[in-house]
């Protein structure tokens, strides 16, 4: 197989893993100060996702990396064409990172309702933006020989807001039933009925993205020549439903395993559909960004690969080493215990 | 101010900042782990509790330091596009290896080590702080080898209209950024070094907690000593290397106009840029300069005035922060000699005014490693890679003024909030002292 598409899969599987993992601590961030009815409860909801959340962010950070080691120059345009909506995602994200360490701190009360404040939108202005960004890449980018022609505005059609929305329902979803399984009693239940709720919400918000999808972007041209491919929107169907079987079920860790599911055949519903463009554009397709046209030399691609197929079982390995260490539920002692950490 | 003035502001600003973090980091991250390491080989409950205190202060640090980090990478593509298509077949290799060998190292214990206390063993949870220093310090290694590409490229040919990587070997083994690694990972060292001193100074000159603080002081002076008098070698050698592959930013840190053999060195010096030529050149070891250059006392150390004026780098700034980087160095090594001196002899209580001293000097080595990237960034210019891509033929083409304008005041602003917040909790926490209520401690710690 060749090398750029190697890396094409393993782009999508870092995308994939990264709205996987950080999906729901933009959930829980969302979702936190409206759920939790006093500190000791906001502060168990947070616990939920204290020790996994840097982790979590790290797949970003190595996404943005691989773009730019294995594709440089859709890595050098995307960013430079998408400069607004990511300074926004920055911002977002460094005030969240920093919200969630200093939020404990100090104790007075207006102290930790302006952090909250600061988690919340830390958390939802990226889980918007990231999915208007990839609607809009869906879409494709209006570009050509003279560059650019879009602004932070033009971002935000219906596609692109449709496509945001859908990233922060699948978050919300996602987020409250993690929390839902972190947490026990009369907390754990109503954030799973939140869950439930913004279900319906969600599978809406799904059916309208597949059917504008068809309208709004060429994604479905690669499922006609190859249907084979098709199976992977099914089982993305297929666990959406599941994660409301299980939930009926009362079997919870099952319906948040059918969350992470969803996000990552999502993710490569697009993907697969992108092939071989990274960035269409919407204006002359001569300009689309290809995973061969904007790919790293074949040299530095195999030593990619090699680093790549050595470090990312490892990585695997110790953060799932690291969750398990954490498997059990929190409770109010956690919080005590470790008061001035969260 | 047009898009490439702004966009070098910029970034000046925002590697500066976070450049405020990562030192603090890199030297305390190993302290605390030295300590729990001593907790769980002594079971001497003053490890543990100097481990509570130095690795809270070490948290609210480190979360400045990750998150400002996410935006260096960013700000490659958004602001430095043309230099991002260049050169990222070979530049972005370093960059995704650092994420993926060491950052995630790092995220994953730093959780492990904050959260795990009654999750882990005593030994497992020793070692996971031990695996955050190691893997901050393999994240310094990677960027630097990055950096060091941009300073002394190697290991490439230009093909495809671009920079292509022909030698892996040649950017993992480049001398310039491994030298730079060392003088720059044992700076870290010494602020931290400096940190933990002047924060115990303050206490020991209240009388507080003597035993918890005179300790601490001590292990701070040893690792500061032997710090410091590293970071001098290692800017001894790092200096031959700039000599032998930067001519132009050589001969503005010690502002060489005329090309010599066998230069003297001046000790005081006080260059005319207009006239190009230095206007008072005083107290001179002959051969002095070319022995620096290049340890050989009749080399030759090529001026300024060999080089166009276009490839010049500015004189003044890259002159003034060498220089006085220099002087804080040779400071740094006297302070954290008197430190161990007095601590050894546990002569530190009576030293008042050394530990005003101490306790005031805190911020200087912070100071110092910020001279040195002004030496190794502006001395680089008008370069982004040395003789191969000059930094106005880098920006972004597709970014506006206003775009540029709305980010700079944007991050100039998050960021001056995130610092008074930052100050605020590391004063307060550093003032208030260790936690002496030790059941809450020890029922963390599983036995």
């Amino acid at each position: 197989m060749e090398f750029q598409i190697i890396w094409f899969i393993l782009w999508g599987v870092l995308w994939a893993v990264y709205f996987m993992l950080d999906g729901f601590d933009f959930g829980a961030g969302i979702l936190q100060s409206f759920l939790g009815k006093n500190e000791a409860e906001k502060g168990m909801l947070l616990r939920t996702i204290g020790p996994v959340w840097n982790g979590n962010e790290v797949w970003l950070i190595t996404a943005g990396g691989a773009t730019f080691a294995a594709f440089p120059t859709t890595y050098a345009l995307m960013f430079s064409y998408l400069y607004s909506p990511l300074l926004i995602i920055l911002f977002s994200l460094i005030v969240r990172g920093v919200a969630l360490e200093f939020r404990a701190k100090a104790d007075s009360a207006s102290w930790k309702r302006g952090w909250d404040a600061a988690i919340f939108l830390g958390s939802f202005l990226p889980a918007l933006l990231f999915g208007v960004a990839f609607g809009n890449i869906f879409h494709g980018l209006p570009m050509d020989a003279a560059g650019y022609h879009g602004t932070l505005f033009s971002l935000l059609n219906p596609y692109g807001l449709l496509t945001g929305g859908l990233f922060v329902l699948l978050f919300i979803v996602h987020g409250a039933l993690w929390m839902g399984i972190k947490t026990e009693g009369e907390l754990s239940s109503r954030t799973l009925r939140v869950a439930n709720t913004a279900w319906y919400f969600l599978l809406i918000t799904a059916v309208a993205f597949l059917v504008y999808t068809e309208f709004a972007t060429n994604l479905y041209a690669n499922y006609l020549a190859a249907p084979l491919f098709l199976i992977v929107p099914l089982i993305a169907v297929l666990s959406l439903t599941g994660i409301k079987i299980f939930f009926v079920k009362g079997k919870y860790t099952a319906a948040f395993l059918a969350s992470c599911s969803t996000i990552v055949m999502v993710t490569f519903t697009g993907v697969i559909g992108l092939y071989p463009n990274l960035i269409p554009s919407s204006i002359d397709p001569n300009y689309s960004l290809t995973i061969f046209n904007s790919s790293s030399s074949i040299y530095t691609l195999t030593i990619m690969t090699v680093v790549a197929l050595i470090f990312v079982p490892i990585i695997i390995a110790y953060q799932i080493w690291t969750y398990r260490v954490f498997k059990h539920k929190v409770t109010a002692d956690d919080v005590m215990e470790g008061k001035e950490l969260y | 101010m047009d898009v490439l003035t702004l966009s070098r502001l910029q970034f000046a600003v925002t590697a500066a900042y976070h450049f405020i973090f990562v030192p603090l980091t890199l030297g305390l991250s190993i302290m605390v782990a030295y300590m729990e390491t001593r907790y769980v080989r002594t079971n001497d409950e003053l490890y543990l509790k100097m481990t509570k205190f130095w690795g809270k202060l070490f948290l609210i640090n480190f979360a400045l330091g990750v998150v400002t980090g996410i935006t260096m990478e960013f700000q490659f593509g958004m602001n430095w596009a043309e230099y991002s298509k260049y050169v990222g077949d070979i530049f972005g290799a370093p960059l995704a290896i650092e994420a993926t060998v060491a950052f995630f190292l790092e995220s994953v214990f730093i959780g492990l080590w904050i959260f795990g206390w009654s999750k882990v063993s005593k030994k497992v949870h020793a070692l996971s702080i031990w695996l955050v220093a190691i893997a901050t310090n393999l994240s310094a290694l990677w960027i630097l080898l990055a950096n060091g590409w941009m300073q002394k490229p190697v290991g490439y040919v230009l093909r495809n209209g671009r920079a292509e990587m022909v030698d892996f070997m040649a950017m993992v083994t480049n001398w310039y950024g491994w030298s730079k690694f060392f003088h720059t990972v044992l700076s870290g060292y010494v602020v931290a070094a400096f940190f933990v001193m002047g924060i115990s100074a303050y206490h020991i000159l209240r009388k507080n907690e003597l035993a918890f603080f005179r300790r601490s002081f001590k292990m701070a002076a040893l690792f500061g000593l032997v710090s410091s008098l590293l970071v001098f070698a290692t800017g001894d050698f790092h200096a031959v290397e700039v000599a032998k592959t930067q001519p132009t930013k050589f001969a503005a840190m010690e502002v060489v106009w005329n090309t010599q053999k066998a230069a003297p060195y001046n000790l005081i010096v006080v260059p005319d840029t207009r006239d190009e030529r230095n206007s008072v050149e005083l107290l001179s070891i002959p051969n002095g300069l070319s022995l620096l250059a290049f340890h050989n006392p009749d080399a030759e150390v090529r001026g300024l005035k060999d080089f166009p004026k276009e490839d010049r780098p500015p004189v003044m700034p890259t002159f003034l922060s060498f220089r006085l980087m220099v002087g804080f160095g040779m400071l740094f090594m006297l302070l954290s000699f008197l430190g161990w001196i007095f601590s050894r002899k546990d002569r530190l209580k009576s030293r008042t005014l050394f530990l005003k001293i101490m306790l005031y000097s805190l911020p200087l080595p912070y100071i110092a490693a910020q001279l040195g990237w002004i030496v190794a960034e502006v001395g680089r210019q008008p370069w982004i890679v040395y003789g191969l891509l000059r930094t106005s033929d880098a920006v972004s083409k597709s970014i506006d003024t206003i775009q540029v304008v709305a980010s700079l005041v944007g991050f100039t602003l998050v960021y001056g909030l995130l610092a008074i917040v930052d100050i605020y909790l590391l004063t307060k926490n550093a003032k208030k002292g260790p936690d002496n209520d030790l059941s809450s401690i020890m029922k963390q710690a599983r036995t």
